[in-house]
């Protein structure tokens, strides 16, 4: 038992907390102490002042009683001030050394025989006590009367050691009381904070295990473990997204690469086989190519949306006009939209000024633009196909829509994702990945491909902050 | 080693895709030569004499753009075309910064590596500082922004004008598409439709329909060319 808790008790040992509690600890204890040493020695410095006082005023009085009234006076005085509770101490003696008066029983010799005005420290057994073990400490002033009379008046130093043992008990008593707590306090933060450090270290060896569904515990207290948890799971999710994307890809490569490429290399083998004309083979070959290109295409349009979904830093964006990028790809595909019957028509009548990465805009553009005319030219009545450039509610909002037969609702979001070709426009060419690639770099530029129902077709708006919060990428 | 100068020098650690080039340059009356890594390829390209250099950009012992850019620093302007299976859009973007004149993504069609091949060799010879252009009875001038064929003016857009403006620099060159694209655009992706075929019948619309010889030619499988004798 005590191996298996060994580790554990070290463990604790080794935790900011404990750290952080033996230094409160040791700060405190020497903080108390400095205070109850204070306290301690001012205490007993005002005690010994007050005890000064009380003896000599008492010196000065029984002096002008023994003036006035002689030593009868003075012995019947003391006689009646020795028998007080929590009396002063008293002791009268005539010429020859004998005792008249007085409390005490027993003080050592040389005192009496040494009339000095200053206070001295000394020892003394009560009257009333008899046994001779039992000694006292008091301080003591002894004077001369005329007449050879010899007085000593003191006091009892018992209150002031009392005092100080008082105070040595609470020195102890508020260290090992501190001590305590502060080992309780440690004991429990250190358990709590492991505890979930702890549960970190299991949900981290689970995700490095390869489940990526793990997601730290939250416990809603809103406290500084809630919120690095927080943006640890962002994190995670953002990991799992990127790693969900990448299979996907992987899975799409395997699919949509290789469709092309067996029907590439069964052409190549039926050439071979086959003997035929020059021709043949040149139109065989020309065929393959035509094949190799469409793959290359697609290819690296699976790269470039890869890249930009990973966000790559080293995208540069640089202050543009989204109303003069809207300009060139509608001057681009305006010879190409009249060729094929649908009217291009573009609304940006003013600069929209935006920070992005022209090249990728402009891509993600002639898409959208691309697209639509493919499906306007389905239209039943005036094939058209608008492209737009505007602010709106503090975006830029650059769109294009068409009268083509649109996309249904509950289509609308599954087109952005890469591949999805819906069953009407297989018989189109293009890989699918024209949409992705622009919900890629609206991404890219932190906002948002929509499409709504542009009744009877569809719209296609790219909606992106007019002001980008992090202005490093223009760098 | 080295025999007589050479208008080409490729600099392509890929001996098969080296040895295709070279051969395949020569064919086109280029006649190659070839280095495999990037040290043999400075020292060759620094001795001078070559009108175009092609640098694949990752090469044993020294990095395509490094080397550029020492030949660079030496004041060696040969042009330079690079190649690279990077391909994006800001590899280009450092390939040009580092002193390369094109930038080509591999794969490419040898085509259009010859297109650029031979446009980059004619900008070693000094036609580049002419302000009018002239092609058979078509005449452009680059300053008034006129075009004139048998002396009857031709109105163009503005892009058409840049269009034909570039065609005529390089007449005589075959330009492909994708160089158009790049050149008169300046866009550098690939448009899923190809809309620059639209541009050049408008252009041929304006400046060949109404003549008898036409100029501007169709080179099937590669790209267009301007050339007045047929």
């Amino acid at each position: 038992m005590a191996r298996a808790s060994s580790p554990a008790r070290l463990r604790l040992f080794r935790t900011t907390a404990f750290k952080l509690a033996a230094i409160y600890l040791a700060v405190f204890t020497i903080f108390a102490g400095f205070l109850i040493f204070y306290i301690a020695k001012n205490t007993t410095q005002i005690m010994t002042q007050q005890i000064r006082e009380t003896v000599n005023t008492e010196v000065k009085g029984l002096a002008r009683l023994y003036r006035n009234g002689g030593i009868v006076r003075l012995t019947h005085a003391i006689e009646r001030l020795s028998r007080r509770p929590g009396a002063s101490l008293y002791l009268v003696t005539d010429r020859s050394g004998e005792i008249i008066a007085g409390n005490i029983s027993f003080v050592p010799s040389g005192i009496l025989q040494d009339p000095n005005p200053e206070l001295r420290t000394i020892p003394y057994r009560r009257l009333d006590e008899d046994r001779e073990f039992d000694e006292h400490v008091a301080v003591a002033r002894v004077f001369n009367l005329a007449g050879g009379y010899r007085v000593l008046v003191g006091r009892d130093l018992g209150e002031r050691e009392r005092f100080a043992l008082v105070i040595r008990r609470a020195l102890v008593l508020t260290v090992g009381l501190m001590v305590v707590l502060g080992l309780a306090s440690w004991l429990f933060v250190s358990r709590r904070v492991l505890k979930r450090i702890d549960s970190v270290a299991v949900t981290s060896r689970r995700i490095m295990a390869g489940d990526l569904t793990g997601r730290l515990e939250v416990t809603g207290t809103g406290d500084e473990f809630d919120r690095l948890a927080e943006s640890l799971n962002t994190m995670l999710g953002r990991i799992e997204r990127l790693l969900t994307g990448l299979k996907e890809v992987s899975d799409n490569i395997a699919h949509d690469l290789k469709t092309p490429l067996t029907r590439m290399r069964n052409r190549v083998e039926t050439a071979l086989t086959k003997a035929g004309s020059e021709p043949e083979y040149r139109d065989a070959l020309e065929a393959t190519i035509e094949d190799a290109d469409q793959l290359i295409r697609t290819f690296n349009a699976l790269l470039m949306i890869a890249r930009v979904e990973a966000g790559s830093s080293d995208a540069q964006f640089a202050d543009v006009d989204a109303a003069g990028i809207a300009a060139d790809v509608f001057e681009l595909y305006e010879p190409l939209a009249e060729e094929a019957g649908v009217a291009l028509n573009i609304d940006a009548p003013e600069k929209v000024p935006l920070a992005a990465n022209r090249e990728l805009l402009s891509q993600a553009l002639a898409n959208l633009v691309d697209n639509a005319i493919k499906y306007a030219t389905e239209a039943e009545d005036g094939p058209s196909v608008a492209i737009a450039a505007a602010r709106r509610d503090g975006s830029v909002v650059l769109s294009v829509s068409d009268n083509g037969p649109g996309i249904p609702a509950e289509d609308q979001g599954r087109v952005a994702e890469r591949f999805v070709r819906l069953e009407e426009s297989r018989s189109k060419p293009g890989a699918g990945l024209g949409l992705s690639l622009v919900s890629a770099v609206a991404h890219l530029h932190s906002g948002s491909l929509e499409l709504s129902d542009n009744d009877p077709g569809l719209r296609a708006e790219l909606i992106l902050p007019a002001d980008r919060g992090d202005t490093e990428r223009f760098s | 080693m080295r025999g007589p100068p050479s208008p080409c020098l490729v600099i392509e650690d890929d001996t098969e895709a080296a040895s295709y080039l070279v051969k395949a340059l020569g064919e086109a009356g280029h006649v190659a030569d070839h280095a495999a890594d990037g040290e043999s390829g400075y020292g060759m390209a620094a001795e001078g004499g070559y009108d175009v250099l092609v640098v694949d950009r990752m090469l044993p012992k020294r990095d395509g753009l490094s080397v550029i850019a020492s030949l660079r620093a030496e004041g060696n302007t040969t042009p330079v075309l690079i190649l690279s299976a990077l391909g994006q859009v800001d590899d280009r973007v450092t390939g040009l910064r580092a002193g390369g004149d094109d930038y080509l993504p591999k794969p490419y069609a040898f085509s259009e590596l010859l297109a650029r091949v031979e446009v980059l060799a004619r900008r070693t010879t000094p036609a580049e500082a002419q302000t009018v252009y002239q092609v058979g009875d078509l005449e452009l001038d680059r300053l008034a922004r006129m075009v004139k064929r048998n002396e009857q003016p031709i109105i163009l857009q503005p892009r058409e004008f840049r269009l034909l403006e570039y065609l005529m620099k390089y007449a005589g060159t075959v330009v492909t598409r994708t160089m158009l694209l790049e050149n008169v655009w300046d866009y550098h992706f690939d448009p899923q439709t190809n809309v620059i075929d639209v541009h050049i019948s408008r252009l041929r619309a304006k400046i060949d329909k109404e003549f008898d010889t036409p100029l501007l030619h169709t080179v099937r499988g590669a790209g267009y060319v301007l050339r007045a004798d047929g």
